[in-house]
């Protein structure tokens, strides 16, 4: 057997692996919303209100992605 | 049928929790449009007790209020300052105010079930229930958006003042698609995917419980009180989490309205 012909072969679904990595993008992009607003407030604590808002705000639009990976797990599983 | 755990088996290996959790057997009604399942049920509960909270806490308005009325204040008071009267001001506001109520504690209610011995599963966790309240977010930011500027609503949001016009070719899909296709999905997606996925940690912790504390072998069995903790902690996150997706989808209703009702560049 040569070197470029397949030596372990995988069953299953790649789509199952798809959160994982789905999780990536998201989860550095939720780690740069809050670190950005812990900097933010501790330069103007008497913002600390709306810059909160913001944050969640920030924290539902960069979530939504992982979350699609999950659902595309349930789309291409079947 | 054992509710608290859906993941039980007898035969001594372990199933994990499965999608299948979220279409129930009908109970009533069957073969008509109307069938009642356990999740449909479950969202009846939480829609009287609902009812039921807001009817005591307002049955016996007082200048001073009691302790129950007090809480209730405390509530409907969040959704108007911290997001009407917040985001969209006073004017409209108060306009918008009843819709973003009834979203935001209905979210609530809803998932909140899911952590609620016996119930267990958000009435959420199912598309219908998000699909709904997306519908009524979108029409809502729609409304405003066509009563405020009739003419200039759907030109601000697929054509940005401020651009060259070539670039119009690239830039007007992907307005449209982003404020009228992934608005509503993404809301929808948010909520329902964060029950389902709440729902199946919290029925995995507790399933690998009892398959650890009554089929596993010998030491085995230890490994049960760590994933009982486990399933404690994640209880109350999941707590933490039904607050925050109805705060982040009433928020996000109030944040579309608002850009919809935004002055004309």
């Amino acid at each position: 057997m040569d070197a470029t012909s397949v030596v372990a072969a995988i069953s299953g679904n790649i789509a199952t692996v798809g959160y994982g990595l789905a999780a990536i993008g998201p989860a550095i992009g939720i780690g740069i919303v809050v670190g950005k607003t812990i900097e933010s407030i501790a330069r103007q604590p008497e913002l600390a209100g709306r810059l909160q808002v913001l944050m969640w705000i920030g924290i539902a639009f960069t979530e939504a992605l992982a979350l699609i990976g999950i659902a595309t797990y349930f789309i291409f599983v079947s | 049928m054992n509710l608290l755990v859906p993941a039980a088996d007898g035969d001594g290996t372990f199933h994990g929790p499965t999608i299948d959790e979220f279409f129930p057997p009908v109970l009533f009604f069957e073969g008509t449009p109307f069938e009642i399942n356990r999740i449909m049920l479950v969202r009846f509960v939480a829609v009287i007790v609902l009812l039921v909270l807001f009817w005591i806490g307002t049955r016996k308005m007082r200048v001073v209020p009691g302790r129950f009325q007090s809480l209730v204040e405390m509530g409907l008071d969040f959704v108007r300052v911290n997001l009407a009267f917040d985001l969209l001001g006073k004017k409209d506001g108060r306009r918008f105010l009843p819709l973003l109520t009834t979203i935001f504690f209905m979210v609530l209610f809803m998932n909140l079930t899911g952590v609620v011995p016996f119930l267990n599963v958000a009435g959420t966790s199912v598309v219908g229930t998000p699909m709904l309240l997306a519908a009524v977010a979108y029409v809502a930011f729609i409304y405003a958006g066509v009563k405020k500027h009739p003419a200039g609503f759907f030109r601000n949001a697929l054509f940005p003042a401020g651009v060259p016009w070539p670039f119009y070719v690239l830039i007007t899909p992907i307005e449209f698609f982003s404020t009228f296709v992934l608005r509503p999905v993404t809301l929808v997606l948010r909520l329902t995917f964060n029950m389902i996925s709440g729902h199946l940690l919290l029925s995995l912790f507790f399933g690998a419980t009892t398959f650890f504390f009554f089929t596993a072998p010998g030491f085995f069995k230890l490994l049960g009180v760590g994933t009982l903790a486990f399933g404690f902690v994640f209880t109350l996150f999941e707590v933490l989490v039904a607050a925050l997706q109805a705060y982040i989808f009433a928020i996000l209703t109030t944040v579309y309205i608002q850009l919809a009702l935004a002055e004309e560049h």
